[in-house]
Formats: structure tokens, sequence, C-alpha cells
């Protein structure tokens, strides 16, 4: 029932994203950066949220996603270039979502592999084994030489542009928003508030969370893969689990299985860290004193006002 | 042969000091069901005040070496009661997630505040203990393995009399067991809970000094990948299960060791991974762990 209008916003927020990228070269280059970067990060979070909010599942390695895609999308973009440039005419703005999609899709078969398995466990062991992992895609990442290794991958085109940074938020959250709004959906809402009831009502709940989780990689993935084609430069350890916290206390901040919570989350968020730049070193313990203060005074994230249907 | 030994030894004395940091993992889960993230970061407090004490208590005798030891673990007992009272005590009851988050959160601050006291650049470790090598044949053991091992059998002897034959540790077990139950008996937990976290922390502290001994570079990120491997190796040997934990510790010691010495030295880091991945699937509830049932 909601839907054509959802789909209307969804077509509204792309021409929004389209004009404001043609004159993106007016706006002040860092802030530009900062929007850019936050505009990155909500992709993360609103695809986390499916799996961490929405369906109630743990994961902390969200960032080995984005890792997987941005050195998909790069490599496509960089050392297959020359190969990939004519198939589309010389054209890099087809190029570019290409390797984006690529990337996308190379992470959500990596989702499926990662997810298959060890979703069968529950809470904190799936935080842990989906670190585990993240771990291990870091770990691998540093050992192919072809991938640069420990230095990472230089010289990736910068591609990225505020259309396609905010045309992608604006999917990923009309995705999300409607999956979990779709009647196929409502699976995963159950299997968050009781796996066990779902389960007895005849729900594959295996095939919900390995579900929520291909999805979440996959744009994890075309997060990754724009990350790379802003900053130029990826490596290894930009990816690693402090990464897949960030993006984790977005979601938390956002609170959990909230749709405009997190997008607003992972903007405040974004800001958030480039202010708290002006106090030097003291901003990572800035940083995570107000975590442990959020945690004790507002669990329920931020921007949680009205109650959810489920008392989290 | 030699060289097997060698490697056996080096891979027992590396999976002491995990099975040291794994204990505290596994008791704090077994009474407060969280990971406990700021446990690592606990054990590299504990080397730094090694560090700081050590010119001042006299290192390189063993009067010397064991007071600063046992000073390194008051302090980090003191640090473990005093986090779980000003973090995690007024999160009581809260939801699993939320207590994980501050967890994080506490590990986060360890780090960046000991980057700020203790400079973010590594320290050279003194030898605390005099320093010897003694030859068995072609195998040599220096006086670092030895005093490794001396102080992991003492600590874990030390446990287990503390766990099983005293009040305190009874009460931990019923804590553990049932919490609900146990403040119905008259347990004060949260009494119970901080002594585990002194426990627990002092051997996380312990841990720290023999780590500095073998790996004689200290910094304030040191602590974040022992203590994960550590955290699998609690989770490998059955989390909650103290025997558990101290055998988990000694298999992840010993494998990422003999992986060390072979072609697959650089994938070091992601063989414990890969251990606690294959151990979750078809061993969930650990080598030691009983599986539980859940009841509807």
């Amino acid at each position: 029932m909601h839907f054509p209008k959802s789909q209307l916003w969804l077509a509204l927020a792309l021409v929004v994203a389209g004009v404001v990228s043609a004159f993106s070269g007016r706006i002040d280059a860092y802030f530009l950066d900062v929007a850019l970067g936050a505009g990155i990060n909500i992709v993360l979070a609103v695809s986390l949220n499916l799996i961490n909010g929405f369906t109630g599942q743990f994961s902390l390695g969200h960032a080995g996603f984005m890792a997987v895609g941005a050195y998909t999308s790069a490599m496509l973009t960089t050392t297959f270039a020359a190969k990939l440039l004519p198939l589309v005419g010389g054209q890099t703005w087809i190029l570019f979502p290409v390797a984006l999609l690529a990337g996308g899709l190379v992470a959500a078969v990596a989702g499926i592999a990662v997810g298959a398995p060890s979703l069968r466990l529950k809470g904190d062991y799936l935080a842990i084994v989906t670190l585990g992992f993240g771990e291990i895609i870091k770990v691998v990442l540093q050992n192919i030489d072809a991938l640069g290794a420990a230095r990472g991958l230089y010289g990736v085109p910068s591609y990225t542009t505020v259309f396609w940074v905010f045309g992608l938020a604006a999917v990923t959250v009309y995705v999300v928003w409607a999956l979990v709004n779709s009647t196929y959906g409502r699976g995963f809402l159950a299997v968050a508030d009781d796996e066990i009831a779902a389960e007895s009502m005849g729900l594959d709940t295996t095939r919900y969370k390995v579900t929520a989780f291909v999805v979440g990689a996959f744009f994890a993935g075309l997060a990754g893969g724009l990350y790379a084609h802003l900053k130029g430069y990826i490596n290894p350890t930009g990816f690693d689990f402090n990464k897949s916290i960030e993006i984790v206390v977005i979601v938390i901040l956002g609170g959990m299985g909230r749709h405009v919570g997190v997008v607003a989350a992972a903007i405040l968020l974004s800001v958030l860290m480039e202010q708290l730049r002006r106090f030097g070193d003291y901003r990572m313990i800035l940083y995570s004193l107000l975590l442990i203060v959020l945690m004790l005074a507002r669990p329920q994230g931020l921007f949680a006002w009205r109650a959810r249907r489920k008392a989290a | 042969m030699s060289e097997f030994l060698q490697q056996l030894l080096n891979g027992i004395s590396m999976g002491a000091i995990y099975a040291l940091i794994a204990l505290g993992y596994t008791m704090v889960y077994g009474v407060l069901r969280f990971i406990n993230f700021a446990h690592s970061d606990v054990f590299m407090v504990g080397s730094f005040v090694a560090f700081y004490v050590a010119p001042r208590l006299g290192s390189g005798s063993i009067a010397g070496g064991m007071s600063i030891l046992c000073v390194a673990m008051a302090a980090s007992a003191l640090l473990g009661v005093v986090i779980e009272k000003l973090a995690y005590k007024p999160l009581r009851g809260r939801s699993t997630l939320t207590v994980l988050i501050t967890a994080i959160g506490v590990s986060l601050l360890l780090q960046n505040v000991g980057q700020k006291l203790f400079g973010a650049d590594p320290k050279a470790f003194p030898p605390i203990f005099p320093a010897r090598t003694f030859h068995f044949g072609t195998v040599v053991v220096n006086s670092t393995q030895l005093v490794t091992l001396a102080t992991t059998l003492v600590l874990l002897v030390a446990l287990h009399l503390v766990v099983h034959h005293t009040r305190v540790g009874t009460a931990m077990r019923a804590v553990s067991f049932n919490a609900t139950a146990s403040s119905l008996v008259g347990i004060d937990n949260n009494r119970i809970i901080s002594f585990t976290f002194a426990l627990g922390s002092a051997l996380a502290g312990a841990g720290g000094v023999l780590y500095a001994l073998n790996y004689p570079s200290i910094d304030p990120l040191m602590g974040t990948l022992p203590g994960l491997k550590a955290f699998v190796a609690a989770v490998l040997g059955g989390i909650g299960n103290l025997a558990g934990a101290a055998l988990g510790g000694l298999v992840i010691g010993l494998v990422e060791t003999f992986v060390s010495g072979t072609r697959l030295s650089t994938y070091r880091d992601a063989i414990a991974f890969g251990i606690l991945i294959a151990i979750l699937l078809f061993r969930p509830a650990g080598l030691l762990g009983k599986a539980r049932v859940e009841k509807v």
C-alpha cells in the first residue's frame, strides 16, 4: 500500500542527489569530504541494521564485507581497467557502477560463505565468529601480493561522486525499508522477536538470517567500493575490527531496528568524529567516554522517542 | 626431533600465557554472561605497571621479579574491580548487547588513555628475572620460559584451590550456575562478581607481565590480538569452564607456534579464528563444555 509513495521518495532522492552532484564543484571540499563519508556510513549502518537491528543477529564483521567490496571494485577499475574499459566504450561512468556491483556481489557471496555455517550460532558466539571472519579476511588480504598485501592498493581512480554516494544511500534505505515492510520481510522481525516462536510457526529462521546477512553484505560491499573510489587508497587495516565497531555503534546509537534513527546517527557520528579532531590526541578518549556514557544513559539509542513495537 | 621439542616448549609457554588471559574471560562469562572486551586491555595495563615499577623494585633477581609480578597483578585486579563497578554494574540486567558495547567502549578508553599516558611508541620491557639459558641435549630452555611455565602452574593451582576449596569459590560457582538461586540462598552476587573480576584481572595482569617477558616490546595496543586469541581459547575449551580455558590456551599456543614454523607463518594470526570457527561449527559447546538443552 505504501509502495508507490516510497518509490516516489526514492526517485526524488535520486534526482536531488543528481542535481547536487552536478553542482558539487561549488561545495567546499572539506565539507564535501565529510558529507561523502557520512553517506557511505549511512549505507554501512542501514545495511548492518537489517542484520543487527531487524533480524536481531549480532554481526561484528561488517568491515570485512566492506573490504571484499572495496578490493573487488578497486581491482576492476585499476588492474583490470585496461581490459574492461574497451568493453564499455571507454566510459568510466559505466565501468564504475559495474565495478561497484561486482564488489557488492562478491561481498554477498562472502556473506553466504560466512553466514550459512555460522548463523546456526546465537548471540555472543555469532558476534565472535563474525569478528573472526572479519579478521581472517584482513589477514588474507595482507597476504595476497596481487592486492598490494599489507601496503594496500594505490591509485584507485576517484569516481565516487555525490550522486553515487547519496543515490546508493537512498537505494539502501529504500531496499531495507521495503524488505522489512513486505510480507516476506515480517519474518526478519519474527526471528528477532522470538526465534523459537518463529520457528514453531513454520518459518525457516536460518534462511531468513542468511538472507539478511547476504543482503547486508551486498550493501557493505557497495559501500566498500564507494569508499575505495573516494579515498583513492585502501589497505587491509582500514577494514579492521575498529571499523566494524564503528558501524555497530552507529546502529546502536540510532536505535536498533529503526530506519530514520540509524540514518541520523550515521550523519551525527560522522560529523562528530570530524568535530572531535580539534581535540587532537584526546579525540578517541572522548569518543570512548561518550560511548560508555551513552550506553549507561540511553542504551535504547539516541533517537528512540517512540517505543518500538518490540521491547528490545 | 630436537626442533620439534624446542617448538613444543615454545608453544607451551605461549599457550600458558593465553591460558592465563582466557581464564579471566571464562570466569567473567561464567558469572555475567558477556564478553569482557576490556579484559585484553587490563592485560596491557598489567605489563605497563610492571614496566614502571621495575626500576624501583629492582629487576634482575628472582625476588625482585616476583614482587614486580605481584604489584602488576594487584594493580590489574584493582583496575578490573573499578571497571566493573563504574561501567558494568549500572548495566546489570540490561541486554547483553548494551553491556558488550560498553565493554568495547571501556577497551577503547583504556587503549587511548594508555596512548596518552604511556606514549604510543613501543617500549623495551626490561628483563625483570635473571636471564639464564639451560641446555638439555640440543633443546635450549631459557629462564623466561621457565618463569612463564612455573608462574602459570602456580597460578592455575592457586585458582583451582580458590574456586573449589574456599567459601568464596563455592559462591562463585553458585552464581555462575544460577544467579537467581544463589542470591536466594543469601549469596551477595555483587560481591562475588567483583571478586571474580579481581581474580580474572589479576591473572590477566600476570599474563601481561609474562607476555612482555617473552616479547619485550610493549605498547598500549598490544592487548588486542592476544586478547582475541585468548577469548578464542576460552570458547575452544568451552566457555565458563576453567579447565577448558587452560586447555584451549595451550592448544592455541601450540598450533600457532607450529604454524609459525611453516610456510603459512604469515597466516599465523588467522589460525586461531579458523580453529574457532571449526570448533563452533562442529562442537559449539567447546572441547570440555557441556551442551545445554534449551527449554521452551
